[in-house]
């Protein structure tokens, strides 16, 4: 799993049926202390996370499928956590 | 999921069986500021409905696959969502509009082929 941080969503209103009534985050990867790594991710969010917050985020297509309880959907990449507080010593 | 534009199309007449009948498109990967990242990559269309200059979502290795009728085709990008917006935490990305005007690697404005149904003359 991924730290990152949420900076924004997606709109979309054509798309494949597996992503109807799911809201897609924008998340800025993060290193461990914090600061963005330079990459971000799309993901589907199942925890209810808002802009700014640092999430835990799934990037594997099994995992994805279990959390969100579908089976056939193409999504990768899941909002599954919002960090409280990360110490990396 | 990352976000793309779609450059163009691909046409191939030969092709494994599994092919048959899915759309091919040229997308450029982007990053978030929507500007190019890594070389372009031809994908499936999943949603039917992509065409030259749109924004869109791509699903990568194995979750390409899931999203085609037949989720065992030999298939490694693949388009799931066409974009309306990006909205960051600082607003609306005025760069982030879905239109075909601010595509960066797309050139020309897009000739793309409307078909009218049912249209008489």
């Amino acid at each position: 799993m991924k730290l990152a941080r949420v900076v924004g969503t997606v709109v979309s209103t054509i798309n494949h049926p597996a992503f109807e009534d799911r809201t897609l985050l924008l998340c800025d990867l993060l290193d461990p202390d914090g600061a963005p790594s330079g990459g971000y991710l799309i993901a589907v969010d199942s925890v209810g996370a808002g802009a700014g917050e640092t999430v835990l985020l799934l990037d594997e297509g099994n995992s994805a499928r279990q959390v969100l309880a579908a089976p056939g959907a193409p999504i990768r990449t899941v909002v599954v956590g919002i960090v409280d507080e990360v110490t990396a010593s | 999921m990352q976000l793309a534009r779609v450059t163009g199309t691909v046409v191939a007449t030969v092709k494994v069986p599994g092919l048959t009948g899915i759309k091919l498109l040229l997308v450029q990967p982007l990053d978030r500021q929507l500007q190019p990242v890594g070389g372009q990559v031809v994908a499936a269309d999943a949603v039917h409905m992509a065409g030259p200059g749109e924004l869109v979502y791509i699903v990568t290795a194995r979750e390409a696959s899931v999203a085609m009728p037949d989720p065992f085709v030999p298939v490694d990008h693949a388009i799931v969502g066409i974009v309306d917006a990006v909205r960051s935490l600082e607003g609306d990305d005025p760069a982030a509009t879905p239109s075909a005007a601010d595509a960066p690697a797309a050139g020309p404005p897009p000739a793309r082929k409307r078909r009218t149904r049912g249209a008489r003359s």
